[in-house]
């Protein structure tokens, strides 16, 4: 990666606090290219209107447009169709859209949902929410100290109440990315469907939904340079077919009377009301985007990254990486001394440094580690050596101001 | 870099390391816990009050250094002040945080050197937590009080 790079994300020429910008936060939102806001501002000066309804020209170049982003993540996911990909705000309703479908339908009193200790509340308090209607219990995978998850614990769990596993990719707040494959693998083994959290997964690793065989695999644009608002819900077909609508409304139908309705074929019964049409062709030149640059010339260039700060890390006094699986994300989660995470990054902010601090939407993993929070650097295809090098000794300068 | 250092000033981080009236009260009349969801900052606040008298106020809990030096000055200033009093510094220290002015600088003493949150707007929640919590307190608040 080089200037070369950078240069196509206008934001990062900013100034915050006089310094340059070092956005190390792409774990939360990632920044966009200018081809990605370009194809958003042109789908509104050029072709907006609204999707599957006018018999117009205008309209037919707006369905065009959303129904050519959804072949391009199909193709890039490797789904078998096209149908199976569900426009979602994000991956949080792709979650809940699954959670209320598929576990209103399938679960019972006593059922079990598996997930990890490493879940963000996006992956539990939907499964909390069905498991209040429906009697289904949560069941919960351990980790080991360094962050990995314990297998043997997780072919424990299973057994023939299992309805579900929902388990994430890789974890925002460790980096740990989880062997997807063998967990899809062992859940098939009893009949169970795996829904994969890949939230922080999409963004660095090639996803092939077919080779892992997945049941349900939800991420969002805005983690992998994309807009926000744009969700996606992968699903076999033979399970989304056979799930109930999610919400009731315009676009979900084929024949509504006041006393019953049909509802549309995949993906419009999944899809009430006018979508996010814009940011949803914005997606669609983001997966361009990636796809120029290469998903595995990103990992490599985040991979190069990761390691470079974690050695810098490792020789700052007080510093303890919170997540130490062998196989990470670019995420680097640590506790300084005992200086609080707000406080270091207010500090680093003052450099320009934006960095995450707190739970991470993670307060069972919180409580496993019995921290109240970390300070959390995630890198993404932008990211230079010469900025680890800054955040290094911004942190040296956050210990002296705590006197150690 | 001036702001910063307004912000840290040398006896914020005293009291953040070294916390004043930093335990519990197993006699306290009132006790109250309050919380900020959005860091995890949690404080327990402990206070006896006799006759209106606030006669010995302590806390626990785990914050930042600017919600422990708070919590700690807050409760060194609060000591043998009545509860009138003590809500009445609280409105000044607030006016203080959100106008960076004070019309009673003798109200507030050494609460003043938080003066500096003001250039970071994020951070003021950190600074008013143990009020709020005190406030409800003294008030019997039945909630967990929480920033957000």
């Amino acid at each position: 990666m080089d200037n070369k790079i950078r240069n196509l994300f206008p934001i990062l020429q900013n100034k915050i606090n006089n310094k340059p910008l070092i956005y190390l936060d792409n774990a939360a939102t990632t920044q966009k290219p200018r081809s990605v806001v370009e194809a958003i501002e042109h789908f509104y000066f050029h072709d907006n209107a609204n999707v599957h309804r006018g018999i117009y020209k205008l309209s037919e170049r707006a369905t065009n447009a959303y129904e050519k982003s959804r072949r391009n993540i199909a193709e890039f996911i490797n789904a078998k169709h096209t149908h199976e990909i569900i426009f979602v705000r994000n991956t949080t309703e792709a979650i809940n859209l699954v959670a209320q479908s598929y576990g209103y339908k399938n679960f019972k009193p006593d059922d079990e949902i598996i997930i990890s200790t490493m879940e963000h509340h996006s992956n539990i308090v939907p499964w909390q929410l069905i498991g209040k209607k429906t009697g289904a219990k949560l069941q919960v995978i351990n980790i080991h100290e360094n962050g990995e998850l314990d297998f043997n614990h997780y072919e424990k769990l299973l057994n023939n109440r299992t309805k579900i596993v929902a388990i994430t990719h890789a974890s925002n707040t460790l980096g740990t990315i989880n062997p997807i494959k063998k967990i899809i693998a062992a859940a098939h083994a009893h009949n169970v469907p795996v829904l994969v959290d890949g939230a922080q997964a999409s963004p660095h690793i090639q996803i092939d939904v077919q080779n892992l065989d997945c049941d349900f695999y939800a991420f969002s644009a805005h983690k992998m340079y994309g807009p926000t608002g744009v969700g996606i819900l992968y699903g076999k077909e033979a399970l989304l077919n056979s799930m109930p609508p999610y919400q009731g409304g315009g676009d979900m139908i084929k024949k509504v009377t006041f006393a019953q309705t049909e509802y549309a074929d995949l993906p419009q019964k999944f899809e009430a009301g006018t979508q996010n049409i814009a940011d949803i062709v914005g997606f669609d030149a983001t997966i361009d985007f990636i796809k120029s640059v290469g998903i595995d010339a990103i990992a490599e260039h985040e991979k190069e990254l990761l390691k470079y700060a974690t050695d810098a890390f490792s020789d700052i006094k007080g510093l303890k990486i919170i997540g130490t699986a062998p196989e990470k994300t670019s995420i680097i989660s640590f506790i300084l001394d005992k200086i609080h995470p707000h406080d270091i990054t207010t500090i680093l902010d003052t450099e320009g440094i934006a960095v995450r601090a707190g739970h991470h939407c993670t307060m069972p993993l919180m409580d496993f580690y019995n921290i109240p929070g970390t300070t959390r650097a995630s890198f993404g295809l932008y990211n230079t050596k010469d900025e680890i090098d800054i955040l290094i000794e911004a942190l040296t300068k956050v210990r002296k101001i705590f006197s150690y | 870099m001036d702001d910063l250092r307004d912000l840290y000033q040398q006896i914020i981080i005293d009291h953040s390391q070294h916390p004043h009236n930093f335990c519990s009260l197993d006699s306290a009349s009132h006790k109250k816990e309050g919380f900020n969801p959005l860091c995890g900052d949690k404080i327990t606040l402990y206070v006896n009050e006799k006759n209106g008298l606030i006669t010995d106020i302590c806390f626990q809990g785990l914050g930042c250094a600017i919600s422990t030096a708070s919590a700690s000055l807050m409760t060194d200033t609060l000591k043998n002040k009545t509860a009138e009093e003590a809500l009445e510094i609280f409105t000044e220290f607030q006016k203080l945080l959100t106008t960076g002015k004070t019309d009673h600088p003798e109200k507030l003493g050494k609460l003043s050197v938080l003066a500096g949150v003001i250039e970071f707007p994020m951070r003021i929640k950190c600074a008013t937590l143990p009020w709020h919590t005190l406030k409800a307190a003294l008030t019997k608040e039945q909630n967990i009080i929480s920033t957000e």
